[in-house]
């Protein structure tokens, strides 16, 4: 088995240099081949984390659907910023219907691919965490349990961007948001609200469920390429930092989605069939002051009227994320939750 | 083939021989029969190919609907009642897409208070949602409409919504001629899209639109649905070219001529206001039935050119405009401007109410004797409903509306005449 004796990374960053790689083991963005099926031209805001996570996973999944795939759209910013008539930065096939329609939107277009015998185009719906966890919830649920064959990416940055920042069922506790304003005796969002959606895709027994973070490329393409292996309901959630919403600098996308993973705040794991099969683990890891602080929707956690015992709730947060997930090298391995009997039934025999 | 069949089941197998490829639905009453049936036919592969898909709500099952017309495949979903207010948003849709889809409407109304029965307060809140609206008179006219839907819906780019009477036709069993499979596919062509997700031909569906360009496209939209005045008696009579029968077209009028007044209905009262209106030709009154088939487009000409003589119109609604009254009439008020015809609303049969020929005979008689008010109920319970306003006005804390009416009346609501 072939391994890399010395690891290179960038400075401060455990990203590998493309250019040490062997040309094999780079990724779709490093080559010239790549789609560019979001091109460039389109009105994101500098620093963009869903631009950057949509370029990745779409030019991943074209490259593993040698090129035939179709993409449904929700409402939201990718859709607005990707769009604006008459022009479209798409160079797939690429329809928006709704904002709280895409899973099952896709569920037609697969649909009506099968009848027509065009199993080799592969169906993608996306949409952010609004349009996922929230309003399209049903749809989504609806898509997974009758295990359609449709890959469903949801980049998520944690609140209605698009809309003015205003909270969704992904926003973590604490945050401030149009309407978690940081004000009163807790301030930000609520503590004990919101949804882990990949965590309920895994319930529905579905074939393949994985998080990722816009950090870390190669294992975010590893992921499509994996989920487009598959046949049936597939759901990736990226975690797409805003640098308007979370009120961080531009250059700081990366470092912050990063953080949010070396902090045990976001959980990077896949699963199949139901169960946990890897788990990321924390490479340095840090305390959540780290990944709170460059954000000013944090802000009123720290500073004058510093709110310690908030900060202590959120690291509470993160190292149960630890423990659960079994996210430290040397820690426990992750626990179990039982698995639905979909999961069996699909997989002995997949769609 | 002549069958004593199911309207639901004539329904069915009529869409069946149009050749979907997606049916997508998800269960309400009236409409059940309809999708239970169609499910049966892909099951057993009587219907192929096609994929059937139980969605999780009426807004999936347009959603699912719209994804598989987009994808080129033609497309076709039953609802009724809070079922299509559920998919509203998809419905405006799926026509701003320009996306053919077809879809039965069982009529039914809509509550609170919740209430299965027959009216037509669900398709007229979606009247200007951009889908071409027909109505059935009979369970031979619903199957048949279907066929003449998709082959409008195609050649347009337009969605259709075939409207027919839950119950009252969707629970019915008539004799219908269904047509052979050979006859269909001489009447509908192969679905050729105007747009297709395509990955050898990309393209973008749903862009954005601001205030430089969206009043074209709704401009445009409206302008297609002009052409399908022109398209619809066309295409009837090319069904009555292959089919020998009359179904479809903008209107139709029955004894008309000379009649000085004209009751204006849609759907399936029309055959009890036939006999009515025989009954009092015989007794030697000028009356007449004009049925409007096609309600979207509204066809303005049509209903004026077959109402010009006429000195009252009456107009039979099965619903009702909360507020102003009628629907139907203050579109053919629209259509007569500048005649002098009287024109009555009546409003009949909200939510299961029995249209009978003894009331609409005593409507057409007070028409004619000049005592039908501008506005009225058909058998509405004074009694009842003065009782409540007392009521009201008695006292604060009077309670839901329906609990006491149902007290009032010392029945079940099962009854429903």
């Amino acid at each position: 088995m072939s391994h890399q004796p010395v690891k290179f990374y960038q400075t401060g960053t455990f990203t590998v240099g493309n250019r040490l790689l062997t040309p094999e083991s780079r990724t779709v963005q490093a080559s010239e081949a790549r789609a560019n099926a979001l091109n460039s031209g389109h009105r994101a805001c500098q620093g963009c984390g869903e631009a950057l996570g949509a370029r990745y996973a779409i030019d991943a999944a074209m490259r593993a659907a040698n090129g035939r795939l179709i993409a449904a759209n929700a409402t939201g910013c990718l859709e607005v910023f990707s769009t604006p008539y008459p022009e479209s930065s798409w160079q797939i096939p690429w329809i928006h219907s709704l904002f709280g329609n895409a899973a099952a939107v896709a569920t037609g277009i697969a649909a009506a691919l099968k009848v027509r015998g065009e199993a080799q185009t592969r169906v993608i719906a996306q949409g952010g965490d609004g349009g996922t966890t929230d309003i399209g919830f049903g749809c989504l649920s609806g898509m997974f349990e009758r295990n359609d064959d449709v890959l469903y990416i949801c980049y998520d940055n944690e609140a209605y961007m698009n809309t003015g920042v205003q909270r969704s069922s992904a926003t973590p506790p604490s945050a401030r948001t149009a309407t978690t304003p940081a004000q009163g005796a807790q301030p930000g969002n609520t503590f004990g609200q919101g949804k882990n959606v990949p965590l309920i895709a895994m319930a529905h027994g579905i074939p393949y469920v994985a998080t990722a973070t816009v950090a870390e490329l190669h294992d975010l393409e590893a992921k499509v390429e994996r989920a487009m292996a598959i046949r049936g309901a597939r759901y990736i959630h990226i975690l797409v930092p805003c640098p308007l919403g979370w009120g961080a600098a531009s250059q700081d996308t990366i470092r912050l989605a990063r953080l949010a993973k070396e902090s045990g705040l976001f959980p990077v794991f896949e699963a199949e069939f139901g169960e946990v099969t890897s788990v990321s683990k924390i490479r340095r890891h840090v305390p959540v002051d780290d990944y709170l602080k460059p954000q000013r929707r944090f802000s009123h956690l720290f500073g004058p009227q510093a709110d310690p015992q908030t900060v202590a709730h959120l690291q509470r947060l993160a190292d149960r994320n630890i423990r659960r997930f079994g996210l430290l090298a040397d820690g426990d391995a992750p626990e179990r939750v039982p698995v639905p009997e979909q999961a069996d039934e699909r997989h002995a025999a997949p769609a | 083939m002549l069958e004593q069949i199911e309207g639901s089941r004539a329904v069915a197998q009529s869409v069946a021989l149009c050749r979907p490829e997606v049916v997508c639905a998800y269960p309400i009453s009236p409409q059940t029969h309809i999708v239970e049936a169609l499910s049966e036919l892909v099951k057993t592969g009587r219907l192929a190919p096609c994929e059937f898909i139980n969605v999780e709500s009426e807004f999936a099952a347009m959603s699912v609907a719209i994804g598989a017309s987009a994808a080129g495949a033609r497309a076709y979903t039953a609802t009724a009642s809070q079922g299509l207010l559920f998919m509203a948003e998809a419905i405006f849709n799926a026509s701003g897409l320009g996306l053919p889809i077809v879809m039965t409407v069982a009529n039914r109304a809509i509550g609170a208070p919740i209430n299965i029965w027959n009216d037509h307060t669900d398709s007229m809140s979606q009247r200007d949602c951009g889908w071409i609206q027909v109505f059935a008179e009979t369970n031979q006219e619903a199957g048949d409409l279907h066929l003449q839907a998709f082959r409008l819906g195609e050649e347009l780019s337009l969605p259709v919504m075939v409207c027919m009477d839950g119950f009252i036709l969707t629970h019915a069993y008539e004799r219908v001629d269904l047509p052979s499979q050979a006859q269909v596919d001489a009447f509908l062509p192969r679905y050729e899209p105007r747009q297709v997700l395509d990955p050898a031909e990309p393209v973008t569906i749903g862009a954005m639109v601001g205030p430089e360009a969206f009043m074209e496209v709704r401009y445009l939209a409206h302008a297609k649905q002009m052409q399908a005045l022109e398209r619809i008696p066309e295409i009837a009579a090319e069904f009555r070219a292959v089919f020998g029968r009359e179904a479809g077209g903008l209107v139709r009028s029955y004894r008309i001529e000379g009649a000085e007044t004209v009751v204006v209905a849609l759907g399936s009262v029309l055959g009890t206001l036939k006999d009515t209106v025989d009954e009092l030709r015989d007794a030697g009154m000028a009356v007449g039935v004009l049925g409007v088939t096609t309600f979207r487009p509204f066809p303005a000409a049509a209903v004026r050119e077959a109402l010009q003589g006429a000195r009252r119109v009456v107009v039979l609604e099965k619903s009702l405009a909360i507020g102003t009254g009628g629907i139907v009439a203050a579109n053919i008020k629209t259509a007569l401007a500048g005649l002098p015809a009287a024109i009555h609303t009546v409003v009949a049969g909200l939510g299961g109410r029995a249209i009978t020929r003894a009331s609409l005979a005593r409507t057409l008689h007070a028409a004619v004797d000049g005592t039908l008010e501008a506005l009225s109920f058909m058998d509405l319970d004074w009694g009842l409903v003065n009782r409540h306003l007392e009521r009201e006005r008695a006292r604060r804390r009077s309670g839901p509306v329906a609990e006491a009416l149902l007290r009032d009346v010392g029945t079940v609501a099962a009854r429903v005449s």
